[in-house]
């Protein structure tokens, strides 16, 4: 045996519960508790998400008359922060993290099974929490950048509550990113080499290194904010003296790096996914690692973008942009290997490639309103207007929610041993992707019209761009309906997969679908390709 | 019989498995000590900008004396040595001798929070004085609850470290030697925090 067994840990697995109930254990298996993340954020989307649908009934006349404007605030502030803390952070990172990774580095577990079990089950109650901050009196409506003097200023029991949740989510991520970089670096196969790892792992790698480094700035500055709510003090506040430049600082360093905590995995996931069903192999692995690399290193070094109207300095302004302009090299590195993986290949219309695809136009158009954005005359024009709305939406959402839906394709025989309908994935994908372009497509014109974002009234000149974008979002809550019954279908009635329906040569492939509790009955197998596509089959059983 | 003979190899076995699993909790510690060392760096971070930006207001006072955060720190380096040589003793199994040099950083420890009690208590400014307060008071604060948390930890590892049934032996060094780089993790952010709350 090359991995060892912990052997409290097995014990305790002889006693943790089998089937559906162990979904609801305290359970140390890292597969159950990528489920777990996975339907626990999925749950959460479908609360953003009804939040998003009211945001979007409100704008969908100029005046607020569908709810009261400290409401509207109230109700976009807990749809950015579930749609940030609770669904893409976890999913993205912790689901398919904890499901994939120990397979890519051939390992019977993650590094603490035990760290990894508190990580989720953090999530649960500091959601709950941050679900009831609304119900009391006075809740948080500060965005989810929870700027001061807004924080201080506004109603102040919410926003406790939703520091002290954010605060167990920044804990929940970090404990998460340990296990991750301990599980990549220390935990690998005997004679598994780094740069045989899947793309997954480097992706992994690299958003661990910002969720180490960022989150304890965030959880820092948010008990000074903590502070100035509830004991008086003067750290961001202008009238005690204080500073709220500095706020920005601190939580841009945090929160500009989380967007590449939101897409690195992404990007990983994608690498994996579009090799498979391209049949080809990744291109420019070398590459793609290395711009991992440089985006975790860039992505350190940018957060005052996010500040240019905040009287930021001539020097700060200029380095700031080039950094950020900087950072398109290496994605746009990742998105012509990604171009270059599909080109020539034998590629399968499914559902989780045309997601894939959908999330490469996306982002691409995500990815060009960025470097438009980090220049300084425009970004000063378009600050705080839909435009930013518009591409903060289409790197997150045309970004890596697509992603997320793809892997759910990709992976779901995986996990379940029954394979997804089809069909109604192809019309999720046709309704999403419909819709997600007809929803924010236009805030880029609103934007650059002057509409500002965060507000529940606007000049009637914009009404016809808002109804089209308002009819966009109800096409996206449409299109959840096909893929819950999808899901709900295939669990019980879905078509039996096989072990590998893809014929893919990833690690995780290589054992049964579903797979055991210790992942491999015997040793784990050496996958030195992991894309080795077109030069060698997987030997069919 | 035969069950309990299978029972006992599988332990064995485990066990067998078990020395040659390396052991990464040491560097999973380490992971977590950076995340942690990046809290403080976003409070000196905030701290040196408002130095560098926020003038104090005129009649707002802001001063601190040197000789008790002096002696704070030298109790603290000390602390460090005598963790250390807590740690060689249970090398060489002698339980007691390194139980009494747990106890006695568990006291510099103490020593240490009391002089910061007594510290506060003396200073001419709140917490909600002035920004520098505030900050002032933010800074050790959150330093002295890692003092507190690491004062407990030796305590419990000194308890543990008995000759009759305690669980940190020389076969089982691993609290000792987490508690000990935590403990010195604490005293380099109060060296630092030394350096840029009191001498620049």
């Amino acid at each position: 045996m090359t991995i060892s067994i912990d052997p409290q840990k097995t014990n305790n697995e002889s006693l943790q519960p089998k089937g559906w109930l162990r979904y609801f254990s305290f359970s140390l298996d890292h597969k159950v508790i990528g489920i777990q993340y996975l339907v626990c954020g999925f749950l959460f989307y479908l609360i953003g998400g009804t939040l998003a649908s009211a945001i979007r009934i409100e704008l969908a006349s100029p005046m607020s008359d569908f709810m009261p404007r400290d409401v509207y605030n109230q109700v976009l502030t807990l749809h950015g922060t579930i749609m940030i803390f609770l669904w893409i952070v976890p999913v993205v990172n912790g689901a398919f993290g904890n499901y994939l990774i120990p397979f890519y580095v051939g390992a019977r577990d993650m590094a603490f099974p035990r760290l990894n079990a508190v990580a989720f089950w953090l999530i649960p109650p500091s959601g709950l929490m941050l679900v009831a901050s609304y119900f009391v009196e006075g809740a948080a409506q500060s965005g989810w950048t929870a700027y001061p003097p807004l924080s201080i200023t506004t109603p102040q029991s919410g926003q406790i509550i939703w520091i002290l949740s954010v605060l167990l989510l920044g804990g929940s991520s970090i404990f998460g990113g340990i296990n991750f970089i301990a599980t990549i670096i220390k935990l690998r196969r005997p004679g598994l080499k780094l740069m045989q790892l899947p793309m997954y792992c480097w992706a992994m790698l690299g958003t661990s290194i910002l969720v180490v480094l960022s989150t304890p700035v965030l959880a820092g500055t948010l008990i000074l904010l903590s502070f100035d709510i509830i004991a008086n003090t003067g750290f961001f506040n202008p009238v005690l003296g204080g500073n709220v430049v500095v706020y920005q600082h601190l939580f841009w360093f945090y929160s500009h790096p989380a967007v590449y905590i939101m897409v690195l995995p992404a990007f990983g996931l994608v690498s994996e996914i579009l090799p498979v069903h391209a049949r080809k192999p990744l291109f420019g692995y070398t590459t793609m690692v290395f711009s991992i690399m440089g985006i975790v290193v860039l992505g350190l070094v940018v957060w005052a973008h996010h500040m240019f109207t905040s009287g930021t300095p001539p020097w700060m302004r200029l380095f700031f942009t080039i950094a950020t302009a900087f950072i398109a090299v290496p994605t746009g590195i990742k998105f012509f290997n990604w171009v270059a993986t599909l080109w020539g290949g034998k590629i399968s219309i499914n559902s989780a490639m045309l997601f894939s695809c959908g999330f490469i136009i996306n982002f691409v158009f995500g990815g060009i309103t960025g470097v438009a954005l980090a220049q300084v005359p425009f970004d000063i024009h378009v600050h705080d207007t839909y435009f930013v709305v518009a591409h903060f939406h289409y790197i997150v959402y045309g970004g890596t929610v697509f992603i997320i839906f793809s892997s759910i394709y990709h992976w779901f025989p995986k996990v379940t041993g029954k394979m997804l309908n089809e069909k109604l994935g192809i019309l999720h994908f046709i309704i999403t992707f419909i819709g997600f372009n007809l929803c924010f497509a236009p805030q880029h014109w609103l934007g650059l019209n002057g509409m500002p974002r965060r507000v529940a009234e606007y000049d009637p000149q914009f009404q016809l761009v808002n109804q089209i974008s308002s009819l966009g979002a109800l096409l996206m809550a449409i299109s959840t309906i096909p893929f819950l019954i999808n899901v709900l279908l295939s669990v019980r009635k879905g078509k039996d997969s096989g072990d590998n329906p893809w014929n893919a040569l990833t690690p995780e492939w290589l054992t049964s679908s579903p797979p055991p509790v210790e992942n491999w009955e015997g040793e784990a197998p050496l996958v030195e390709e992991p894309y080795g596509y077109g030069k060698k089959f997987p030997e069919q059983t | 019989m035969t069950t309990l003979d299978s029972s006992k190899e599988i332990k064995k076995n485990n066990s067998e498995v078990n020395e040659k699993h390396e052991d990464f909790r040491m560097f999973g510690l380490i992971t977590f000590l950076i995340a942690d060392g990046m809290t403080f760096a976003g409070f000196f971070a905030a701290y040196l900008t408002y130095k560098a930006v926020n003038p104090l207001p005129d009649g707002a006072i802001y001063e601190l004396e040197l000789p008790i955060p002096t002696l704070n720190t030298i109790l603290l380096l000390v602390s460090s040595a005598t963790f250390h040589k807590a740690g060689k003793a249970l090398l060489k199994d002698k339980n007691s001798d390194s139980q009494k040099w747990l106890f006695f950083t568990a006291f510099l420890g103490i020593i240490f929070l009391i002089c910061q009690l007594f510290e506060y208590f003396h200073l001419p400014f709140g917490l909600t004085d002035n920004l520098f307060a505030s900050t002032f008071y933010a800074l050790t604060g959150f330093h002295g609850l890692h003092v507190t948390l690491g004062t407990l930890m030796i305590l419990i590892i000194a308890w543990q470290s008995r000759i009759n049934g305690g669980r940190v032996t020389s076969q089982n060094m691993f609290p000792l030697e987490a508690v000990e780089l935590y403990w010195h993790f604490v005293d380099g952010i109060w060296v630092i925090l030394f350096i840029i709350l009191y001498l620049l």
